[in-house]
């Protein structure tokens, strides 16, 4: 790992004016940003710790009703906090890497990324939640744009999620052993206005909504509604761990199993 | 150079370190604490897992900055103040819960961490919380025992390779 400047400020304020420096990047836990740097896929001149800011960091609920987590907090966190105000939620957070992972990884470091793999991203778009930023809210539909790809400017810090509680959900993940990843993850959420259906690890353009699933859950919530549905295999990753086709068959029948856990 | 001062098994210790100094590095290199082991140095094998403020995290995967001013608990803290076995530790040894011992400074530390959060586990569940500590040798079987033995419960008398 090339050498860079290590800083730690205490407040939001601090920490996007240190990122507006040449070559500054922020860390979360660092359980995907430490990896990178070893592998001299990144080389940052300065990293900003936001590991000492308290204002992002746990679990509260607003007058919205919305559970909001703050971006610093680490997976273990959420799940032990959300265990009973949201599940589904709880359930997916606690199903994250391992124990150690989720006692450091943060949900802000897993939606910046936006690994086409990862959990968080399903669950926050299953949830129709809203991503705050220091400069800004974004709405979920807005903010996932493909692989890694997020509406997140330069120096931007991802300061919390909002989460609305829907009346059901549940999260199926198919775990890809190696990696502790979902080979293919459904997070499924029924709201009194529709359903939502996210699904990670399956498409070549990172997470996605079945909006064909989701008419028809919205008209009857049961496996049985989606039946007849399939998922086209074209667009969907392929790698030595599954074909396209094989992950395409994986999207429906987890997300049956997600409406009859919800 | 930063200077970072943490108390490592209740003794406060302090070093100058560099941004990119990792905590597993820290530890061995610079404090000489050389229990901690790195397998992998990629986050996968939990052979370097430690305690930070109570809780086991990757010592390869967290900067030694970072945690400037924390708690560290390390496999050298594990044994008893006279310098004996811990419990944990002398369950392995009971259990043959090691082999070349390579991956087990990581599996007490997080049998330990695990039996802080559940002290009364079940096989399935010990099973599923050692996801992240990867062991080439044993198979797990012994190391599953180790760790039911040590929270208390009655296990089958142990399995050595005839
Ligand atoms: C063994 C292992 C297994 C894993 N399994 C899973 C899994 O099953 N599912 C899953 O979803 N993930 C998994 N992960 C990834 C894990 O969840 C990471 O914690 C997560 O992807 C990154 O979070 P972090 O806080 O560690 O971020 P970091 O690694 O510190 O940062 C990641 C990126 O986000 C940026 N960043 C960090 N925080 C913020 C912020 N608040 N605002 C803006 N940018 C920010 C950084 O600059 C960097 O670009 C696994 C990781 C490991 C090592
Ligand atoms: S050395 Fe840290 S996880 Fe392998
Ligand atoms: S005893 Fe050899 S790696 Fe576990």
């Amino acid at each position: 790992m090339h050498n860079f400047e290590f800083v730690k400020p205490g407040t939001v304020a601090e920490a996007a004016a240190a990122l507006t420096g040449e070559e500054a990047q922020a860390l979360g836990g660092g359980q995907t940003l430490l990896p990178t740097m070893k592998q001299r896929l990144a080389a940052p001149e300065t990293l900003v710790s936001l590991n000492g800011i308290a204002e992002m960091k746990g679990v509260c609920s607003n007058d919205a009703g919305e559970i909001c987590v703050g971006g610093g907090t680490p997976h273990a966190v959420v799940s032990r906090e959300t265990a009973s105000s949201y599940p589904a939620l709880s359930k997916l957070a606690g199903m994250i890497g391992d124990p150690a992972v989720r006692n450091r990884g943060t949900i802000g470091g897993s939606l910046a990324n936006n690994d086409p793999a990862a959990c968080y991203p399903a669950g926050v778009l299953g949830s129709g939640a809203t991503i705050v930023t220091n400069t800004r809210e974004i709405a979920a539909d807005d903010y996932f744009q493909g692989m890694f790809t997020t509406a997140l400017e330069e120096g931007e810090i991802l300061t919390e999620v909002r989460f609305p509680v829907p009346e059901k959900a549940d999260w199926q993940k198919f775990l890809q052993p190696a990696s502790r990843f979902s080979l293919v993850g459904v997070f499924v959420a029924k709201f009194a206005d529709g359903v939502r259906v996210a699904v990670t690890g399956a498409s070549e353009d990172g997470v996605f909504r079945w909006s064909e699933a989701e008419a028809a859950l919205s008209a009857d919530f049961s496996a049985g509604a989606i039946a007849g549905l399939s998922v086209p295999a074209d667009g969907m990753i392929s790698d030595l761990h599954g074909t396209g086709a094989y992950r395409a068959s994986l999207v429906k029948t987890l997300t049956s199993r997600a409406v009859s856990g919800a | 150079m930063t200077s970072v001062t943490i108390t490592v098994n209740g003794q406060s210790r302090s070093g100058d370190v560099e941004g990119r100094t990792l905590l597993s590095t820290f530890l061995r290199d610079q404090l000489t604490l050389t229990g901690t082991h790195v397998g992998c140095d990629t986050s996968q094998c939990g052979a370097c897992v430690v305690h930070v403020d109570g809780e086991a995290v990757k010592a390869c995967s967290v900067l030694a900055a970072d945690v400037d001013g924390a708690e560290i608990t390390t496999i050298e803290g594990m044994a008893n103040a006279d310098g004996s076995l811990g419990v944990i530790q002398q369950a392995f040894q009971d259990h043959h819960g090691l082999q070349c011992g390579f991956c087990t400074p990581g599996m007490v530390m997080s049998a330990a961490a695990l039996l802080k959060e559940n002290p009364k586990p079940t096989e399935a569940e010990v099973r599923h919380y050692l996801e992240g500590n990867i062991c080439r040798c044993t198979g797990y079987h012994n190391i599953v025992k180790a760790i039911m033995a040590a929270s208390g419960q009655d296990v089958a008398p142990p399995m050595a390779a005839e």
